[in-house]
């Protein structure tokens, strides 16, 4: 089943899209835990939440691709990722709507992202590939942070 | 840490600080010879170790340093302040070669080594004789037979020291036999097997120098009694009375069983570290307090759990662990904890070089340097520090013709000290310059446009303009400052640490900079409130006092005035619901906490007061840098997340709306 040039991608739904991230930076997933707000941060980075003793901003990346925030279910889940930001390597929440699985996408079937016809930022989508029937987004997380 | 090159690079730094500190005492006393040793020592391991691990540009630019370096310390060569210098950047180049061997200079490197031989055999008795490079070793003549007699220190077995080795490292030099003395060995009912009682006579044929005999004992030297005569010369040794050829036969050391990687490294280390220490990486400290944190956090609900819940015996597990849960936290917090010595020391260099460059003489003295604070702390210290020695040693003290008119002594003091007061740690720099002239900063001030002309100051508010941004006295812009920047910084990084400065001067007679910290940035004690549905914690350190915020201050305030009257102050105040834009509606009793930084004082209104808090502080990711409200996060009780309130930046805040509605007002009455 694994071939050379495929890699781990977990896979989460987010306002009837699918987004893929890199399997190797996800450190866990958790149930949602109570979120403090910040004010006066940026409307992506609103919360903040204890992961483990440690506290790690909470992003939305629907407020990113000019998706409804919408409010959560029992599916919502966080996922904790292992991010870089300038010099530093730190961890932050990331909403997910719902949680699908890990799957392999293999390199071959990730393509760029189309340079017209897309509602979002270009360089906030890394790359388009394929999984199941339809089409999934690898988000640049380091673009979507800094 | 595993990489066998970083460990090098971290006891090489160790070395080269080791190094750095001997040639700075040498300076104050050139013939110290211990002093000389233990810069020898260094260097020796650093040569060693270096080519161990394969850092063969380090290894070969210290032999030739060592060998100049040898001169002196036969006393071949006099220990000139030129030669303390040019080892000084020799120590520097070294540095940067462990650092990036490939990235160094190789050119620098050359010249240095040319002037560390050049000043190394100035004023020699035998200069001529040392040819230049790795050959340099004089009094090649032949196969000459010494006679060596030489006993260990008792304790060379416990620290880690194998005396076989070194015999057979004797061996290697030439033709060789060993006979020990065990006069001293007790009988077997007495004997320490620990304890190292026997003597050596060895009489050694070698063509070698008798530097390279002395050499195999380089580490242990200053335990052991060693007397090297060649045979021929005046022999005044008393006859052994029993001697055995070697194997001797001794109890098997215990300490090389448990340390088969007894080496000479090794051999060194033990010798000047009494204290048994390791080496931890910061980063597991650091882990370590977040799971103290974490734990605590867990221990709390748990203690709230077994009171509701009744049951005695678990009411007794939660308060033992309870127990067990504060002792970790403090020797956690302790583990954090660095002498501030580590810091100071690395400031003699730095008043070297700034002596020399500014042709002064400087006298630094450093007291306290056993004094603790938080690593995190020390190194965020380092930078302030750096600028206000600078500051003391270009501004503060004169030039030496001054002082002298001054009727002074030349060399200037400066003094460096640590000590705690109470919960925080003062660190003093004081220097018997000419001190601050609170006219003529005052005049500086008033041109500069940072206060108007006829305003009443006291020494004090005077002395605090040095801390303004933009703000010189210097006439003139030097290499080292002027600039009018730095001093800004200084006061900002150290209120960054919820520090204060303190200046005390009188002219004349000199300037003293009083820092005040706190002991540690990891832990504070708080104050939880509650605004609208948020949790915020305020540093109790910079709370005045808490007011009820009655109905006609409300008032006023929705008119645009929004002042407290504290005892007949104005103080102004800040709604917390309405600059952080909370949505549920206010309490009907809002509370009023006066806070205060830089003695300018603010009310925050908020919801509701909690109670104190003990706050162990997170900092905010970069994702937050954005947000100026708050310094840090903190984790309650519960698990939940809460902010702490950045009180420096609110009182400005408040302040500058105090401004703004004081210009208002203006306006309105035109």
């Amino acid at each position: 089943m694994k071939t050379g040039d495929a890699k781990p991608f977990l896979m989460l739904g987010l306002g009837g899209e699918i987004f893929a991230i890199d399997a190797e930076c996800v450190r866990e997933i958790l149930d949602p835990v109570p979120v403090t707000d910040v004010p006066g941060a940026r409307d992506f980075v609103h919360g903040l939440i204890n992961v483990r003793g440690k506290v790690a901003p909470l992003v939305d990346f629907r407020l990113r691709f000019g998706m409804e925030a919408a409010p959560a279910t029992p599916d919502t889940r966080f996922i904790v990722l292992e991010v870089k930001l300038g010099q530093d390597t730190t961890f932050a929440g990331v909403i997910a709507e719902k949680v699908h699985e890990v799957a392999e996408l293999s390199f071959s079937s990730l393509g760029p992202a189309p340079k017209i016809g897309m509602r979002w930022r270009p360089e906030f989508v890394k790359a388009i590939g394929q999984w199941r029937d339809g089409f999934v987004v690898v988000p640049n997380i380091d673009a979507i942070l800094n | 840490m595993n990489d066998p090159a970083e460990i090098f690079r971290v006891e090489a730094f160790d070395l080269l600080d080791q190094l750095e500190q001997a040639l700075l005492d040498l300076e104050k006393n050139p013939s110290d010879q211990d002093v000389v040793n233990s810069a020898f020592r260094a260097l020796h391991t650093l040569k060693g170790s270096g080519a161990m691990f394969g850092f063969e540009a380090v290894s070969a630019f210290v032999h030739n340093f060592e060998t100049a370096f040898d001169h002196v310390r036969k006393g071949k060569a006099q220990l000139s302040q030129e030669l303390l210098s040019l080892a000084l950047l020799a120590k520097d180049h070294i540095r940067a070669l462990v650092e990036t061997p490939e990235g160094a200079d190789a050119e620098i490197g050359q010249r240095l080594l040319a002037g560390l031989e050049a000043a190394s055999e100035i004023g020699g008795p035998d200069a001529g004789a040392t040819s230049a490079g790795v050959a340099a070793q004089g009094e090649d003549d032949g196969p000459v037979t010494w006679r060596l007699r030489f006993r260990f220190g008792e304790s060379v077995l416990i620290n880690g020291g194998n005396p076989l080795l070194l015999i057979d490292e004797l061996r290697t030099l030439g033709e060789c036999e060993v006979r020990a003395l065990t006069d001293d060995v007790p009988t077997l009912d007495a004997l320490d097997p620990r304890a190292c009682r026997i003597e050596w006579e060895a009489t050694l044929t070698t063509s070698k120098p008798r530097s390279e005999i002395e050499d195999v004992f380089i580490f242990v030297m200053d335990e052991m009694t060693l007397a090297i005569e060649r045979v021929g010369e005046t022999v005044e040794t008393p006859a052994p009375e029993s001697a055995i050829k070697l194997p001797v036969v001794t109890a098997k050391p215990v300490q090389e069983e448990q340390k088969p990687l007894d080496d000479r490294r090794n051999f060194g280390r033990r010798a000047t570290d009494n204290e048994s220490t390791m080496r931890v990486q910061a980063e597991r400290v650091d882990e370590l307090m977040d799971r103290v944190g974490e734990l605590v956090i867990a221990q709390a609900r748990l203690s709230q759990l077994a009171q509701s819940a009744g049951d005695l015996e678990i009411k007794a597990v939660a308060e033992e662990i309870e127990r067990l849960a504060s002792g970790l936290r403090d020797i956690t917090t302790g583990i954090r904890m660095l002498p501030i010595g580590s810091l100071f020391s690395r400031f003699r260099r730095l008043v070297y070089d700034l002596a020399r460059d500014l042709n002064k003489s400087v006298e630094l003295t450093t007291s306290g340097e056993d004094t603790e604070l938080d690593k995190s702390m020390i190194e965020r210290l380092a930078d302030p520090l750096v600028h206000l020695i600078r500051n003391a040693l270009d501004h503060g003290l004169e030039e030496p013709s001054a002082r002298l008119e001054a009727g002074k002594e030349v060399t200037g003091q400066l003094s460096l000290s640590a000590s705690h007061s109470g919960a925080e740690v003062l660190i003093s720099i004081r220097d018997d310059g000419r001190g601050l002239d609170a006219k003529r900063l005052y005049a500086k001030a008033v041109a500069q446009g940072l206060i108007g002309g006829n305003e009443a100051l006291t020494d004090a508010d005077i002395h605090q303009l040095i801390f303004h941004p933009g703000f010189s006295t210097a006439e003139s812009v030097t290499k080292l400052s002027g600039r009018g920047v730095g001093m800004d910084v200084v006061k900002r990084t150290i209120e960054a640490m919820r520090g204060t400065i303190d200046v005390a001067s009188e002219p004349g007679k000199g300037c003293e900079l009083i820092l005040r910290l706190p002991l540690t940035l990891a832990i504070i004690e708080g104050l939880l409130v509650r605004v609208g549905a948020g949790f915020y914690v305020i540093p109790l350190s910079a709370i005045e006092e808490c007011v009820e915020l009655s109905q006609a201050a409300r008032d006023t305030g929705s008119k645009g005035r929004s002042f407290l009257n504290i005892r007949g102050d104005l103080v102004p105040f800040l709604v917390l619901r309405d600059l952080f834009e909370t949505k549920t509606p206010p309490d009907a009793h809002q509370k009023i906490v006066i806070v205060s930084s830089n003695e300018q004082r603010v009310g925050l209104v908020v919801d509701q007061i909690i109670g104190s808090h003990q706050t162990v502080i997170k900092s905010l990711s970069k994702l937050h840098a954005d947000v100026t409200s708050f310094s840090g996060a903190t984790i309650l009780g519960d698990g939940a997340v809460a902010l702490i309130l950045d009180i420096p930046r609110l009182v400005d805040l408040g302040q500058s709306h105090e401004k703004g509605a004081k210009a208002k007002e203006k306006e309105l009455a035109w």
